[in-house]
């Protein structure tokens, strides 16, 4: 330990960025564009899609035959990481059942992610249900960001007037697949509303953008995108942000803590090399955290000074409270009407081609806010897990002969089964508003449990209330009806005994509001710019700052505003204030 | 990018110009740099992910008479029929030797079956399953195949084959063989616009509009 050494670097950049997913990626993007000299630190590997994704791959070609033994997603997707890190954990209090998902890569989470990309809505920043908390700026305020995202990204959709689910600035969407139409009238039947999917994939060439290549409908945009045809951070973001020459990337640099001057100023960072152990500090002007809702609340906690006793920006003691992650449960089954289906290519886009926007009016139900419904299912790619169970399909219905025979089964007539019942599932997943609590919070593990780089861990304290166990079963009820109205036989309804099919916070990925935003300094930890009230030259611009989350998928909303914090940061700098 | 050049970058294009073959876009040789600072040997995997492959290729798990145990039953569960080959033709043994080991939880419910399966023989017929009669095998397999149908006292039984089923189909069916016998057409560049009219009408789905 005598070499024991901190490598302090003698360079002060303008901005340091932690994290280089989403929020990361577009506050270095627009920095670097504007003639900045930004340092972004990302705690995991370099990847490049271009070179990193297994994109076309056949299920044959990997050994376990697409398993997610090592990926949660399966052998192919795009995402170093998952649920539980080696020598990364996290711990939790009063049996609380939270999973974090963290992606050690460049572009973090979105390499791998949907690509559903929904604008909240106006009634999702200032909500009239007297329950959940209004963010302190309007959806007219975000509004332009959300046309600029989309203009510089792509997204497809159709243009719907629907007030809850603005539009956007659309490219052509994918045609339905056949399922989907299926889906479509049996949802109609149920009075469920079903619209085009709104992905963040090029169905058509980007204008006045060279670097990408439009979607080649290869369905796979969870592996990430080789030609950059789907919006990831690394390949739409970091990448081009690296080539203006004003942004550097650390890989491999996991942040310990954000270092403050005597005045309580941040002035850097420190770091640990995770492939050398080597331990770092770099300064700079600004500091912008973008490390996700859970990482960047973990590196205020752990950055405390004389300045800020109680954990940088954190005055308020908000820091790590009001996390929520999406409600979600889903079902599923298979429709007989699509057995011996014609083969021919239906792989589309990798993100949703329909969805059912939030249709009701809450003043009749037992759960404020709402969610919307993602659907699945066709003739997709054999790999681990094909067909599995097929004893719940093959006794349901007539053989070839007419006649019903008993389930499950072996040989010949099995065989057939499996080609016969090809491309009949169906799946449907609900995604929906959970309420901002300031009793489910993540704080720094009291035990003194640290990871493997010796940085104390996050505890995670999260209970689901009645509000979202009513929605799940609400859930419940609607998938129930729409797989009997479109003539699917399902796989079962969940009930009471798991919770509807709620499943734990955290398992949906949309983690957010650990530093939430606001006009009163007692109540928030960032203003309405995402801004320190603490400290001015901190800035958070990952899923941190949402005050409450709607039922959309979280991506875009931090796309807009940390595209809106990084262009407020470029007319402080004019103004000489950060 | 235009389509051809999306294509040279997937690797899969014809090349028919030396012009497509040119150098780095202007930037490009920065990022490359970059990418070597990290530690990956292989694209698009962890260091981890690959030692961990190369480990449990080199453990053997079934014994001898274990793995002639699962090469009958995968073939008897997906024999050889016009369309395609045998469970064994696509591998499909080799495939549950090494998925019990990258998933362990697998291991002790396929040891313990394969073993239940031979007692029943012993017991029945005085020998293995293997060295039963045809006949013999399929009187077995008949009380565990059918869940639904089953004696309770045949449970073990009934859970062990439902699972062989499942880990034979995903083996058969994501083989290259299996693939191809399935149906499946995707996995290729191409211009999805939306369900060919005759399905639309075999369907009567023509006139519903998203």
């Amino acid at each position: 330990m005598e070499d024991l050494q901190i490598k302090k670097s003698a360079t002060e950049y303008d901005v340091i960025v932690v994290g280089s997913g989403a929020g990361g990626g577009m506050a270095g993007y627009v920095l670097a564009n504007a003639g900045v000299k930004v340092l972004m630190l990302e705690a995991g590997a370099y990847f490049d899609p271009r070179v990193d994704s297994h994109q076309l791959k056949w299920a044959w070609e990997s050994a376990r035959r697409g398993a997610g033994t090592t990926r949660p997603f399966g052998d192919f997707d795009a995402a170093y990481g998952g649920w539980e890190l080696e020598g990364e954990p996290y711990t939790t209090k009063d049996n609380t059942e939270f999973a974090w998902f963290r992606a050690r890569m460049l572009g973090g989470r979105t390499n791998h992610w949907g690509r559903i990309s929904l604008r909240m809505g106006p009634e999702d920043f200032k909500p009239k249900d007297g329950l959940t908390d209004p963010w302190p700026i309007t959806y007219d305020e975000l509004k332009p960001y959300y046309d600029k995202v989309d203009r510089m990204i792509g997204i497809y959709g159709t243009v719907e007037n629907i007030e809850s689910e603005p539009d956007g600035i659309f490219l052509p969407p994918p045609k339905p697949r056949l399922n989907e139409l299926f889906i479509k009238k049996g949802a109609e039947k149920a009075g469920v509303k079903v619209i085009t999917g709104r992905g963040s994939v090029l169905t058509e060439a980007l204008p006045n953008n060279k670097d990408r290549g439009a979607c080649f409908f290869c369905g796979q945009c969870g592996r990430s995108c080789k030609v950059y045809g789907d919006f990831s951070a690394s390949s739409c973001l970091v990448i081009p942000a690296q080539k203006t020459g004003n942004l550097k990337v650390i890989p491999n640099a996991m942040v310990r803590e954000v270092i403050t001057n005597k005045e309580g100023k941040a002035t850097g960072v420190s770091y640990v090399n995770t492939i050398d152990m080597q331990e770092y500090q770099v300064n700079a002007k600004v500091v912008i955290l973008g490390a996700s809702a859970g990482e960047s609340a973990r590196l205020l906690l752990n950055s405390k000074s004389a300045a800020h006793p109680g954990g940088l920006a954190n005055s308020s003691g908000v820091v790590g409270k009001y996390i929520h992650d999406s409600t979600g449960s889903g079902a599923g089954g298979f429709l007989p009407q699509l057995m011996d289906r014609k083969r021919y290519n239906e792989d589309g886009v990798g993100s949703v081609h329909i969805y059912s926007p939030w249709w009701l009016d809450n003043k009749k139900l037992n759960f404020p806010r709402g969610y919307h419904i993602e659907y699945g299912g066709g003739m997709h790619m054999p790999a681990y897990g094909f067909m599995g169970g097929i004893q719940s399909m093959n006794g349901a219905v007539p053989g070839r002969d007419g006649k019903k025979k008993p389930a499950g089964g072996y040989g010949a007539s099995l065989k057939d089964d499996y080609r016969r019942f090809y491309g009949t599932q169906v799946g449907m997943a609900g995604r929906g508003t959970s309420v901002a609590r300031a009793d489910n919070y993540c704080e720094i593990d009291p035990n003194g449990v640290v990871d493997k780089f010796g940085i104390p861990v996050l505890r995670f304290h999260y209970k689901w209330t009645n509000e979202e166990v009513n929605q799940a079963k609400h859930m419940q009820d609607t998938f129930e009806e729409v797989l009997h109205n479109m003539g699917a036989i399902s796989f079962g309804k969940q009930g009471k005994e798991t919770n509807y099919g709620l499943e734990a916070p955290g398992k949906i990925i949309h983690e957010v509001g650990t530093v939430r935003m606001g006009d009163d300094p007692k109540k928030s930890a960032l203003n309405k710019w995402c801004q320190a009230h603490d400290c001015n030259n901190l800035f958070v611009v990952d899923a941190a700052p949402f005050v409450q989350q709607g039922d959309k998928n979280a991506t875009w909303t931090i796309l807009a505003l940390s595209m809106r914090t990084a262009e407020y940061i470029l007319q402080q700098r004019k103004k000489l204030n950060v | 990018m235009n389509r051809r050049d999306s294509l040279k970058a997937l690797g899969i294009g014809t090349l028919t110009t030396g012009l497509l073959l040119g150098g780095c876009k202007p930037g490009e040789k920065e990022t490359t740099e970059v990418a070597k600072s990290g530690t990956e040997a292989v694209p698009g995997r962890m260091p981890a992910e690959v030692e961990r492959e190369k480990k449990i290729k080199e453990e053997k798990y079934f014994d001898e008479h274990e793995m002639a145990t699962i090469t009958l039953l995968s073939d008897i569960i997906i024999p050889k029929d016009e369309h395609s080959g045998s469970a064994s033709d696509a591998k499909v043994p080799e495939f549950i030797e090494f998925i019990v080991k990258d998933i362990p939880s697998h291991k002790l419910p396929m040891r313990g079956g394969l073993k239940w399966l031979d007692m029943q023989c012993l017991n029945r017929y005085g020998q293995a399953f293997i060295k039963c009669s045809s006949k013999q095998q399929t009187e077995l397999l008949d009380q565990i195949a059918y869940p639904e149908l089953a004696k309770a006292e045949m449970q073990q039984g009934v859970v062990f084959f439902s699972r062989m089923r499942d880990l034979v189909a995903s083996g058969f069916w994501s083989s290259e063989m299996g693939t191809k016998d399935i149906g499946y057409a995707g996995n290729a560049p191409n211009k999805w616009t939306g369900v060919p009219a005759d399905v639309l009408k075999q369907y009567g789905m023509e006139n519903v509009v998203i």
